[in-house]
C-alpha cells in the first residue's frame, strides 16, 4: 500500500497573532490550539500541534485576518 | 526548494495592521490584494480609501492608494477614472460611510453609470468610534445609540444597497457576499473579481457588499460574531447576485 509521504511546512507569526481563534474554529484536524503563553501584543497566540497531521487546505490561511500563517509544501 | 502553497500575496506590504482581532477588514484586504496579483493590475491600479476604520489602507496595500472625505470617495474615484482611463480604480467603503453620509455620492455615481468598482464593507455599526447605530443596524439590534434596540418608528428601516443600486440603470453589476467562513471567501473572492472584470471591459459602475465582522463594535468575541452574522444579518441582507448585465 503506498503511503502518502508529501510533507508540510506551516509558519505561524505567532508574535503577532491576536487570539481571534477564528483559525482554531476552522480546521477540519483540529491541530490549531491557542497557547496558554502571551505574545509581546500581550494576546495568548495560536500553535500547531500534530503538524504531520495537516492536510495543507488552506483554511487557516484564508481565514486568518492578520494573514500571518503560510503553508509550504515541502518536496 | 520548496514549492510554496498558501503564501501572502505580493500586493500587500510586509507590515502588520492594527485591525481589531477577528476583524474583517484584514481578510478583504487580502482577497482584493489576491485578485490584483491574479490579474495582474498592480501597477495601474488605484484604490480609494475611505474614513472608518479602513483609513490606513494605504499602509497595507502595496499600490497606489488614495484618501477621501467622509462618504465621497465615489467622487474622487470618478475624477480619478475620467482623467486616468485606462487605470483601474476601485473604491473601498464602510457602511457609515458608504450608505449614511456618503448616500448622495454612491447613487449618483451608480447613475452616471461610472467605470468604477465599489468594494461595500457592511459590519452594521460604526465601528471606528466603537459601536454607534449605522443606516444599516437592524430592527431590535442594540448599539451605543440605540441600547434598547432599533425601533422601526422612531430610527426607520435598515438600507439595503445593493438591492437599491441594481434597480438603477447604470449599476451593471451588484452582488453581496460575506467573509464569515472559508466557502463564503472563496464565493466573494469570485464576486469581487468579477466585479473586477466589469471594469476592465469597460461595462460601467459595479459595486459588491461584503457582510464583514466587527467584534468590538458589535461587543462579543469575533467566534460570536462571525455566527451573529452568519445567522442573523444573512435573513435580512441576504447574499447573491442581484443584477449582472
Amino acid at each position: 500500500m503506498k503511503v502518502l509521504t508529501k510533507k508540510y511546512k506551516i509558519i505561524i507569526d505567532t508574535q503577532h497573532c491576536k487570539g481571534c481563534e477564528l483559525c482554531v474554529i476552522n480546521c477540519p484536524q483540529k491541530i490549531l490550539i491557542l497557547s496558554d503563553k502571551i505574545n509581546k501584543l500581550g494576546y495568548r497566540y495560536v500553535e500547531i500541534t500534530n503538524e504531520e497531521n495537516c492536510t495543507a487546505c488552506g483554511r487557516c490561511y484564508l481565514m486568518c485576518p492578520d494573514y500571518l500563517i503560510e503553508i509550504y509544501i515541502d518536496k | 526548494m520548496e514549492r510554496t502553497q498558501f503564501v501572502k500575496p505580493k500586493s500587500l506590504k510586509n507590515t502588520h495592521h492594527n485591525y481589531c482581532p477577528g476583524c474583517g477588514h484584514g481578510i478583504i484586504h487580502r482577497i482584493i490584494a489576491e485578485i490584483i496579483d491574479e490579474l495582474n493590475i498592480r501597477e495601474k491600479t488605484i484604490a480609494v480609501a475611505p474614513v472608518g476604520c479602513a483609513v490606513f489602507a494605504y499602509d497595507y496595500w502595496d499600490f497606489d492608494v488614495t484618501e477621501a472625505p467622509h462618504g465621497r470617495p465615489p467622487a474622487v474615484a470618478t475624477g480619478i477614472k475620467r482623467v486616468l482611463p485606462d487605470r483601474i480604480v476601485f473604491t473601498y467603503q464602510g457602511d457609515g460611510d458608504l450608505a449614511a453620509i456618503g448616500t448622495a455620492e454612491i447613487i449618483h455615481a451608480a447613475n452616471r453609470s461610472e467605470n468604477i468598482t465599489v468594494i461595500f464593507v457592511n459590519n452594521t455599526v460604526y465601528g471606528m468610534t466603537q459601536g454607534q447605530m449605522a443606516p444599516t443596524t437592524l430592527i431590535g439590534q442594540k448599539t451605543l445609540t440605540t441600547p434598547y434596540g432599533r425601533d422601526a418608528n422612531r430610527d426607520g428601516y435598515p438600507l439595503k444597497v445593493c438591492e437599491l443600486l441594481s434597480v438603477l440603470d447604470g449599476t451593471k453589476f451588484s452582488a453581496r457576499g460575506m467573509v464569515t467562513n472559508p466557502k463564503e471567501i472563496i464565493k466573494t473572492k469570485s464576486l469581487i473579481k468579477k466585479a473586477f472584470f466589469k471594469q476592465i471591459e469597460n461595462k460601467g459602475f459595479s459595486i459588491v457588499e461584503v457582510l464583514s465582522m466587527c467584534p468590538s463594535g458589535l461587543h462579543m468575541n469575533p467566534i460570536e460574531t462571525k455566527e451573529w452574522v452568519e445567522k442573523e444579518l444573512t435573513k435580512f441582507f441576504p447574499l447573491g447576485v442581484f443584477k449582472d448585465v
